[in-house]
């Protein structure tokens, strides 16, 4: 056995992780109060902590006076039509390359596992070429078509495909079923696993995500929240502290409880692909 | 998920393919191949366009002097070889941008990997309660947009009516104007880095942690091994592939750093955080499309360079 650890140890331990615990959740809990501070108490020297007279007026204001409605279903319909199109996509590419045969396989998995490590700021360019020329610039179908097929994806499900038993396949086949009908009666029910992880860091990337949307979308019609808040933030337009702390909340709150009603699901699902 | 392994993290399992697919079957079947490419087609066909070829788009733009009135014709262009790179190379600003991200890195990846490595053996080891709750505040950071943080600790980061200076102030210190001062603007966007990304590292080391037998710590105890000891010669030896995968992720999303100086610095002070995903995506809206290709591209050949040199230094020694 191990020498017991002196209580004193542990007592610090728990004292050292408490006191992290405040420093990383602080933004968030300030934040939160401070989207509901007047302009001139976030001026104020010192700061608050708490807000002298709590009022949702920043939060009318995003909604009402300013096009914060719209960003918000723009980046709903284009985080879900990402995650929709991955799911099917992948999971099909998936299946295919981790049960069954076919000539240019192993290119096939070269290439797609090959650029798996591509940076974005390599591509912007050209897709936006191509985007332009397609005519989907400024368009929500810019926004998300490029990013519909990710390679990410199907390195997951090959991956978990390969742990299901062959021989549900060939169960299928003796049963006379075809192909196709193997992957989507067999093969596409017990994907849920592998499909709530890959879901979740899809809808999560690309409702994150910045770089593309600040490029393609030019007007407000097609901006996404991150764009309208750094957008409304820098530069000339940065006017109201309230606003600011109001639109972040916008963009994160969401997702945040989201997160932490599936948070055990999804740190299980980190810790086995291991990429966020 | 019983193929993921966590002692064997996914991108060095996946590097050698050598590894057979399960395909234990009766007899090969004539609809195999054609519903193997059916499946297929979807994902490649939108790869092929999307992916593929952007790739081979900017290496050709990059040796062509593209800008934007060439948008509808970007194959009427004029081949100007290396001059975009020479171009690039010979820019204060650019090799300035080099020099930031160098920074960013060289300083923000180990900080990132020590905070994780901390976080996970003091859950991992230091506690027995509480263990799940811990762990789920420091990862929170993680899934938060990094436009929405960045302009939370704009404000925490302000000189006067700042959360950071004024908790400072209790005890005794007068803060410097973080993101305002060349000096400290740098290392203000490192620290909200950190913050940011540590939980990542964090759960993947946790899960590597249990990796380590126990019967290890007992033996090396018996023989007087102190509990330092036994972290520096049994826990982080063996720890050396998920630190070897945490690493190399990490620095290749630093290398890309581009919100937080778009929206906390704008670049500034003096250039202190021009970061080269910036500075290409600067040229870019300049209109500069074939030297922002070229950066572009030299940040690539880094990132795989890194990648390389991280293998090496981390496969040494084992």
């Amino acid at each position: 056995m191990l020498e017991k650890r002196p209580a004193w140890a542990t007592a610090l331990t728990y004292v050292l992780l408490s006191l992290a615990l405040i420093a990383v959740t602080a933004p968030f809990i300030w934040m939160v109060l401070g989207s509901v501070k007047t302009d001139a108490e976030l001026r104020q020297v010192p700061p608050t902590w708490w807000p002298d007279a709590a009022t949702l007026d920043n939060y009318t204001q995003l909604f009402a006076r300013m096009n914060f409605a719209q960003y918000f279903v723009n980046s709903v319909i284009v985080a879900t039509v990402v995650t929709v199109g991955n799911l099917l996509f992948c999971s099909m590419l998936g299946y295919a390359l981790a049960m069954l045969n076919f000539r240019f396989k192993n290119l096939v998995l070269a290439l797609v596992l090959g650029t798996l490590m591509i940076p974005g700021v390599v591509t912007f360019i050209p897709l936006y070429v191509l985007v332009v020329n397609l005519g989907m610039a400024d368009t929500l179908p810019g926004l998300f078509v490029p990013f519909l097929a990710a390679p990410f994806g199907v390195f997951l499900m090959r991956q978990f495909v390969q742990g299901l038993p062959a021989d549900l396949i060939d169960a299928g086949r003796v049963d006379g079923a075809g192909e196709l009908a193997i992957f989507g009666r067999i093969i596409l029910p017990l994907l849920g696993p592998a499909m709530a992880t890959l879901g979740i860091l899809t809808f999560l990337g690309s409702w994150n995500n910045f770089l593309w949307p600040l490029v393609v979308a030019q007007n407000e019609h097609s901006y996404t929240l991150p764009v309208a808040l750094a957008l409304y933030t820098t530069g000339q337009n940065q006017t109201n502290y309230g606003l600011m702390l109001a639109g972040a909340c916008v963009v994160v709150l969401p997702l945040l409880i989201v997160f932490l009603l599936f948070q055990r699901r999804f740190i299980e699902g980190i810790a086995t692909t291991g990429i966020k | 998920m019983a193929e993921s392994t966590l002692a064997r993290p996914p991108v060095a399992a996946e590097g050698g393919g050598s590894r057979k697919p399960r395909v234990a079957r009766i007899a090969p079947r004539p609809g195999e191949s054609r519903a193997a490419w059916i499946l297929a087609s979807p994902f490649l066909l939108l790869f092929a366009v999307f992916t593929v070829w952007p790739v081979f788009q900017s290496l050709f733009m990059s040796f062509t002097d593209t800008r934007r009135r060439d948008l509808r014709t970007p194959f009427a262009v004029d081949f100007v070889a290396f001059e975009n790179y020479a171009r690039a190379l010979s820019d204060p600003t650019f090799l300035k941008a080099a020099g930031n991200t160098a920074y960013f890195v060289v300083v923000g990846v180990p900080l990132t990997l020590a905070v994780a490595l901390a976080a996970a053996v003091l859950l991992d080891r230091g506690i027995t309660r509480l263990r799940a709750f811990f762990r789920l505040g420091f990862y929170t950071p993680v899934i938060t947009s990094i436009v929405a943080v960045a302009v939370v600790w704009r404000f925490l980061l302000q000189p006067d009516s700042g959360l950071v200076n004024t908790v400072l102030g209790w005890f005794g210190i007068t803060g410097p104007n973080w993101l305002g001062d060349p000096n400290w603007a740098m290392p203000s966007l490192i620290a909200m880095a950190v913050w940011r990304n540590f939980g990542t590292g964090m759960i993947i080391f946790l899960a590597g942690l249990q990796g380590v037998p126990y019967m290890l710590h007992e033996a090396a105890a018996i023989d007087g091994a102190t509990g330092w000891q036994r972290f520096w010669h049994i826990t982080f030896p063996l720890l050396r592939p998920t630190l070897l995968f945490v690493s190399v992720t990490t620095a290749i999303g630093y290398l890309q750093f581009f919100e937080e100086p778009f929206v906390m610095t704008e670049g500034g002070p003096l250039d202190s955080t021009l970061s080269l995903a910036f500075y290409t995506y600067r040229q870019f809206s300049f209109g500069n499309f074939g030297l922002a290709s070229a950066v572009s591209y030299l940040i690539f050949v880094v990132i795989a360079a890194v990648t390389v040199l991280q293998f090496r230094l981390l496969r040494e020694n084992t």
